[in-house]
């Protein structure tokens, strides 16, 4: 039995410079994508400050209104392209392959280009502040014709950079696509079917799914709009005969399962987490996993009910506000899941759990004012107001950056080594969850009072509940601080982290903290049952007791 | 004995449960009706139709974030386990009963909604622009226009960077000022000159985008008197949100006084104030970042004011 020689003596912790170059080696890229994310969240981060600090008062008095219009285009496009999609994109790198037990991704190379993309677009982005003119500032839509007005008229100006970005990022995400699919659908451990398979590698492969399906609408919407700014076509152009309103079809085509693309892990993560610090067994676990690709179907069909006011036949307003009502069911599957899961558990208040927790109360009220934006004569008034902008918050930051930063604790230990501590990570948790329902809640009475959204400057009625959505902005930025410092002094000198801290099940928590670069190597233990079995007493996997006693013996060698 | 203790508990609990969930269904209710205050004055026949519907979401809306609240903190009171207590907890794995029931529900809920939202919209008559009706509009259709009271005169909406301009064919009138008079059906043709727009006014609560290369017809009823704002509502470049003007709903008398006399006024620049803007930026020669520059206002009888105070 090979198993008496699991696993090997560990080799000396290679350099921290390899984080610095091409590696291929999953877990490498996960961490190069994870911190780059973060690099860029800084950036979006301090963009949203001005953008707050300029409409804590209803006058444009801060930065001229070029200036915000640049700037607030500039924090959607960074947070969604450059944060969100590469935070999970570097999860994905480092968790798909330890959780089915592969050696690394299907295609390594093609990993390794997919993520130095993103320093490349990045560059390119950021490098647009820097051109005359300014970056691109018809908001991250970039909806013609404002978008290809191009008042310079110089051929190298912010909207075409910002296209070619976004072009550039939406082929690095399908390289990431093919690959994650490809490693889900044909390396899995012996043993491990589909309905073994962990609900976060289940939510990857659904999000993964919509990015091949709906990545390519929105890459040729883009060039035909590259094509009207800089070549001279009307593809979009209603003086050449063209149709703006086409542009949204093929923006929110795939821009809408975007949005899945970035919540669907969270409820991964969430499926994960609860579990772990409930003691119980994730409920109901078929119907969850299953409820991810009835989420993609519906996620396809929705996207005109985001501009239900822009002149689309009464037939389509109905036909698109039933089937996103409909995404509603499956969705409320998975949150009394969770619910069920947590009832009669033994709960324990860690970092991750409360950064669950928040994320789950903030989803849940994300939801409900989600239903309302699909209701079509509610829509008509809140749309583009300041509704939307508080619903949208509500599932970015409020739920998927809450469940991003609980996946970041939990599995902190993992792939570093070390421990987070504990008790900057609860301040942290709850300066996140204070900060952001102070920022985005006021957003609601605004859009309903009809503050529309991407306003430089607001009638002084709207006052009152802008302030109050700063302070909690300025806030939101104060609590980035004691999780940089948290990260930063952890991995640098926190305490040694075992192979199992948080006592969870699953087949990356039968590797060594860090993970060995093969992960198990030829050694690949075969599942005998399914995922979250606390409490049964059933292993996981065969031999799973003597993996467990080499892995003890080793850290008590160290 | 176990029994007779298990079912007291039973009973204590289905009592406990059922006074929350009469407590929920209040504070629900309430909601619903506080839902009311969050929006501005009703100036439109739309208003009541869509605030209802709001109301009544957010009563349902409140229900369930209740009820989820109720489970968050009764699990975070009742169910932490002990300080080194290492132990699992009883592993149930799942409930099909409970799937089945937790699907049913919500799908009839929303469906639901989504029927009476239906409802709602087609007697808003918020008719599509693909379908240019004029006589024949929903609303007509379901009796909800007398005879006597179809449209008498459209008006037309020119949306530019960043100004907007109501012209009033049969009188011969143009203003940078919309007046509309009370309880009448009004006929909008929508256009833009450059770029996407929004007409939105939200004390109406209604709202359409104005498409360049397109002429679309919009119909709407107020019904309240007062100063409303019409707002920009889709993103139109540099003073987007400079980009407003006032609606004045006025007694039919009073309109027609307004649109005599403005027959009589010699035509001049009208609102707007992204020109304004604009010409100190160049004076100040202030280093914002490329913008085109804003068309010039537009020549009106009556250019009217953004100053006043507002109903909404």
């Amino acid at each position: 039995m090979t198993i008496a020689t699991f696993p090997p003596e560990p080799p000396p912790p290679p350099s921290w410079t390899r984080y610095l170059g091409f590696s291929t080696d999953a877990k490498v890229i996960g961490i190069q994508y994870i911190v780059t994310a973060f690099f860029f969240f800084l950036i979006g981060g301090l963009l949203a400050m001005v953008i707050r600090g300029e409409l804590i008062t209803p006058a444009a008095d801060l930065v001229d209104r070029s200036v915000y219009n640049g700037i607030y285009t500039m924090h959607g496009t960074i947070m969604l392209f450059l944060f969100i999609f590469p935070v999970l994109n570097g999860l994905n790198n480092l968790l798909i392959p330890t959780m089915i037990g592969a050696p690394d991704m299907a295609f390594p190379r093609l990993n390794t280009a997919a993520f130095w993309l993103v320093p490349v677009f990045g560059t390119l982005l950021i490098a647009s502040f820097f051109v005359p003119g300014g970056p691109a500032t018809a908001g991250w839509w970039s909806y013609p014709p404002v978008s290809i007005q191009n008042p310079l008229g110089h051929l190298i100006n912010g909207e075409s950079m910002w296209i070619l970005a976004v072009a550039l990022s939406g082929i690095s995400s399908i390289m990431g696509a093919v690959n994650f699919v490809t490693t889900i659908l044909r390396m899995r451990a012996p043993g491990m079917g589909f309905f073994r398979m962990p609900v976060f590698c289940w939510t990857a492969l659904a999000a993964q799914s919509l990015q091949l399906i709906g990545l390519p609408a929105l890459t040729g919407g883009a060039v035909m709009l590259l094509m009207d700014l800089s070549f001279g076509t009307s593809f979009y152009r209603p003086e050449g005969g063209g149709d703006p309103v086409l542009y949204q079809h093929f923006f929110w085509f795939y821009s809408h399962p975007a949005v899945y693309v970035i919540i669907l892990p969270v409820f991964g993560i969430f499926s994960e987490l609860f579990p772990v610090y409930s003691r119980k067994p994730l409920f109901g676990y078929v119907y969850v996993a299953v409820a991810s690709f009835i989420i993609v179907g519906l996620g396809l069909i929705v996207w005109v009910h985001h501009f239900f006011s822009s002149g689309v036949p009464q037939w389509m307003r109905d036909l698109f506000m039933a089937t996103t009502m409909l995404i509603a069911v499956p969705t409320g599957v998975k949150v009394f899941a969770w619910l069920g899961t947590l009832w009669g558990g033994k709960l324990r208040l860690t970092t991750p759990m409360l950064f669950c927790i928040g994320g789950l109360v903030n989803f849940v009220f994300a939801g409900i004012t989600g239903v309302m934006l699909a209701t079509v004569p509610i829509d008509i008034h809140v749309s583009n107001t300041y509704f939307v902008v508080g619903h949208f918050h509500y599932v970015i930051y409020g739920a998927a950056v809450m469940g991003i930063f609980a996946a970041v604790y939990h599995w902190f230990p993992k792939f570093t080594g070390r421990m987070p501590y504990e008790g900057l990570g609860k301040l942290h948790c709850l300066l996140t969850f204070v900060g952001a329902n102070l920022n985005f809640l006021p957003m609601h009475p605004l859009g309903l009072m009809g503050m529309p959204r991407r306003v430089s400057s607001y009638d002084p009625e709207f006052a009152f509940w802008n302030v109050i959505a700063s302070l909690g902005a300025f806030l939101l930025g104060v609590s980035i601080i004691p999780f940089l410092l948290n990260m930063l002094s952890s991995w640098i000198r926190g305490p040694r982290a075992t192979h199992n801290p948080w006592d969870a099940i699953g087949l990356e928590w039968l590797l060594p903290s860090p993970p060995p670069e093969d992960n198990f190597g030829e050694e690949v233990p075969t599942v005998i049952s399914r995922p979250y079995g606390y409490g049964s007493g059933e292993p996981l996997v065969e031999h799973q007791a003597e993996i467990e006693r080499r892995l003890q013996l080793q850290e008590a060698a160290a | 004995m176990n029994s007779s203790a298990g079912s007291s508990i039973n009973r204590a609990a289905v009592l406990g449960l059922s006074l929350w969930v009469g407590v929920l269904v209040l504070l629900s209710h309430w909601m619903g009706q506080q839902a009311h205050h969050w929006l501005p004055v009703q100036a439109s026949n739309a208003a009541p139709l869509v605030d209802g519907l709001f109301s009544f979401e957010t009563a349902i809306g409140t229900f369930v974030f209740g009820g989820v609240l109720s489970v968050v903190g009764w699990v975070l009171l009742f169910n932490r386990a002990e300080k080194y207590d290492a132990t699992d907890a009883v592993p149930i794995e799942g409930n099909t009963r409970l799937e089945v029931i937790w699907t049913a529900i919500p799908f009839v809920l929303v469906m639901a909604i989504a029927a009476y939202a239906m409802q709602v919209s087609h007697r808003l008559g918020l008719v599509g622009p693909m379908e240019h009706i004029h006589a024949h509009s929903p609303i007509e259709m379901q009796g909800g226009y007398a005879g006597d009271r179809l449209p008498s005169e459209q008006i037309e909406v020119i949306a530019r960077q960043w100004s907007w301009e109501f012209r009033y064919p049969g009188s011969n009138v143009s203003t940078t000022e919309l007046h509309l008079p009370i309880d009448q059906p009004v006929t909008f043709r929508l256009t833009s000159d450059d770029v996407l727009h929004g007409f939105y006014i939200p004390a109406f609560r209604l709202k359409q985008d104005v498409i360049p290369g397109r002429a679309i017809d919009f119909n709407l009823t107020p019904t309240r008197e007062g100063r409303y704002r019409l707002r920009d509502s889709q993103f139109s470049g540099t003073w987007f949100a400079a980009n407003q003007a006032d609606v004045v709903v006025e007694s039919r008398e009073a309109y027609d006084a307004w649109l005599k006399q403005a027959a009589a006024q010699p035509l001049q620049p009208g609102l707007s104030l992204a020109v304004q803007e604009y010409a100190e930026r160049q004076q100040r020669n202030t280093s914002g970042w490329a913008t085109v520059p804003p068309a010039p206002p537009p020549q009106v009888n009556v250019p009217g004011s953004s100053d006043l105070p507002h109903d909404a």
